[in-house]
């Protein structure tokens, strides 16, 4: 204890806010959480929010269901801005996924105990934007119904993929994140699974999460097995993680458009997922904890370390839009720096200069302390980084394709409602998910969440 | 065969530290036919156990190797015999544009391997099991910890295996039921 204190008069900041607060029991700790679930019933405010949320979902299935019998006409894309919203709005989505995987899987391998109570729900984060990720592609090619047609199987046409393509990296990125993602989260919600089917008194509930708990029962032997699965899994899941942001660039860089063919788009494009990925989290987990009463579990000090992460990305992603344009100007090719040009002061000019105050100077104010203090402040800077990592695709896909070689083909690019319809839609679809991961799973690792607590650790008395 | 009255006998602690104590001593006094549960892992119940290494990072590494060289003996065969194509004058086998694939395969069934091989080597999913006859082994996943000597250890008796468990000041001794 004395050392603490002198800790604390040495180093101001060491006196930050602990991952829980302090008189919860394992007890308590699993009574708190399961409760939520089993017990305590759905607020009312569930069922407001619900509703809304459910409303916007059957509006992107009826703009999904209107595309199907029309086509891809209903959208603002032609020539020559093929990609649009589609795209805008795929990479978008992958990349908000991110950052429950980096929290899920690399803090794991780095031992930060504060990822314990956040990773559970930014896990399900990843896969329910993977999920609205996925949507996109797949009506962009104009006819879903024929979308296996991606994958390498044998058939009556004699054909197979092109291995060579951008395009058909992408189908096997997305495809094994969103796999490794959905056996990462099943995997942790084993043990919490059981838990759930031995605290529910209703028979039915009992009954499936005891299904889904497939006879968990807490084995020493299990969970040493358990333990290095988990382990491995995160060691796979970060290179993955890396990987999938990479190969989305990629269907970019490989190009050779203005502004996309650009050995900086890698690395810039995963820290930017990163940052779009820590403001989602952010914006679901400050909801989450006042609702749900969460705040000793959810504490200050995994918002201000969220808003670490995001200052520090959001810093690598500003040093990719200097560096952009740096090089458009340096590298002397004339198309490059006419697309510099374009993009900061031509038709979309005020989407750029958007995008560079929603990513490269908003976050700047998490310099100050009090800004990563302050619930509302975090609030609204992860409401203008949300709209600023979408700017940022919006700027990368249409500037660079309305006006590239031959000023002949140059054209405009405005959305329809249907692109409307859709990106809110799938928006809606989004947190409809979340609505119900909340209701139907424990929100928090339960048994992680033990295993943080001071009484689990075992003092030897011999060696 | 007959079955045996009992296919264990439990007890149950309250403090993790006492689990690690009748474990380590079990281990001493020879029994093996064991396990302990608990509802987080314990680190110093695997050392008390003996429970060092296990298959799981060899069956992730198989996985692994055959996943990217399966990924990749796919898009050589594909590019190469099945559906040639001259895509920009690159050679049929172009290694370098293979890599992100051969990459994602390499992952995929790696981590398939992974969660697969876990729940094999576990016996999951397991839909009866006689630890579940304790009526308060439901803690097990909450807060209480367990350890059930088997009676097929070749050392279980039933007095004197309850007496020895008895020593480490267990909530209860229990016998758990086949």
């Amino acid at each position: 204890m004395a050392v603490e204190t002198r800790a604390t008069e040495l180093h101001p900041e060491a006196h930050r806010p602990p991952v829980i607060e302090p008189g919860y029991s394992f007890g308590t700790v699993t009574d708190k959480i399961s409760s939520i679930v089993l017990t305590r019933g759905a607020p009312r405010g569930w069922w407001l929010g619900f509703v809304a949320v459910f409303s916007m979902t059957m509006m992107l299935f009826y703009s999904l269901g209107y595309l199907v019998v029309i086509g891809t006409g209903i959208w603002g894309v032609n020539v020559p801005v093929g990609w649009g919203f589609a795209i805008i709005n795929f990479v978008w989505w992958i990349g908000i996924g991110h950052a429950g995987t980096l929290i899920s899987a690399i803090l794991l391998l780095l031992r930060q105990d504060w990822r314990t109570s956040i990773n559970r729900f930014a896990e399900a984060m990843t896969l329910f934007a993977v999920a609205q990720a996925g949507i996109f592609p797949l009506v962009h090619v104009g006819r879903p119904w024929l979308g296996y047609w991606l994958f390498p199987y044998p058939n009556t046409m004699g054909t197979w993929p092109q291995f060579r393509s951008p395009l058909m990296w992408d189908v096997f990125a997305v495809s094994t994140y969103a796999t490794v993602s959905a056996l990462f989260w099943f995997i942790g919600l084993i043990p919490d699974l059981a838990t759930l089917r031995d605290r529910a008194d209703n028979r039915a509930a009992k009954i499936i999460y005891g299904m889904l708990a497939m006879g968990w029962r807490g084995s020493a032997q299990h969970w040493h097995r358990y333990e290095t699965a988990y382990l491995l899994l995160a060691g796979l899941a970060t290179p993955l993680v890396l990987s999938v942001h990479t190969v989305v660039s990629f269907d970019f860089a490989i190009g050779i458009v203005p502004g996309w063919h650009s050995t900086i788009f890698p690395p810039y494009f995963v820290a930017g997922a990163i940052y779009a990925g820590f403001a989602m989290v952010l914006l679901i987990a400050i909801p989450l904890r006042w609702v749900y009463g969460l705040e000793d579990f959810i504490t200050m000090r995994h918002l201000q370390n969220m808003a670490k992460v995001m200052m520090a990305t959001g810093l690598i992603v500003f040093y990719g839009y200097i560096m952009e344009a740096f090089f458009g100007w340096y590298g002397g090719n004339k198309y490059e720096w006419y697309m510099t040009k374009n993009r900061v002061v031509g038709p979309y000019g005020p989407t750029y200069w958007a995008l560079i105050f929603c990513n490269g100077l908003a976050p700047q104010i998490f310099w100050f302390a009090w800004a990563r203090s302050s619930i509302a402040c975090l609030f609204i800077v992860s409401i203008i980084v949300s709209i600023g990592m979408w700017l940022e695709r919006f700027v990368i896909v249409v500037t660079s394709l309305h006006r590239d070689f031959v000023p002949s083909s140059w054209g405009m690019y405005y959305p329809t409602r249907w692109d409307l319809m859709t990106y809110f839609g799938t928006i809606g679809f989004f947190i409809t998910l979340i609505f119900l991961f909340i209701r139907l799973l424990p929100m928090i690792s339960i048994f992680e969440m033990r295993t943080i607590l001071p009484e689990a650790e075992v003092k030897e008395e011999h060696a | 065969m007959s079955t045996p009255r009992v296919w264990g006998l439990m007890a149950e602690f309250d403090k993790p530290a006492d689990l690690v104590r009748a474990c380590r001593a079990a281990r001493e006094a020879g029994y093996r036919r064991m396990d302990a549960y608990t509802p987080f892992p314990m680190e110093a119940v695997f050392d008390a156990l003996e429970l060092h290494k296990n298959a799981m990072p060899i069956i992730v590494l198989c996985g692994g190797i055959l996943g990217g060289l399966g990924g990749l003996a796919l898009q050589y065969w594909v590019a190469v015999v099945a559906y040639p194509l001259n895509i920009g004058g690159k050679p049929f086998f172009s290694l370098p544009a293979f890599i992100p694939v051969t990459f994602e395969c390499t992952i995929l069934l790696a981590a398939l391997f992974c969660v697969l091989g876990m729940l094999a080597l576990n016996g999951l999913p397991m839909p009866y099991h006689p630890v579940f006859n304790v009526p308060s082994f439901a803690l097990a996943t909450r807060d209480k910890f367990f350890l059930c000597i088997e009676s097929a250890d070749p050392r279980f008796d039933l007095e004197g295996t309850r007496k020895f468990l008895e020593q480490f000041g267990p909530r209860s001794v229990s016998e758990v039921e086949p």
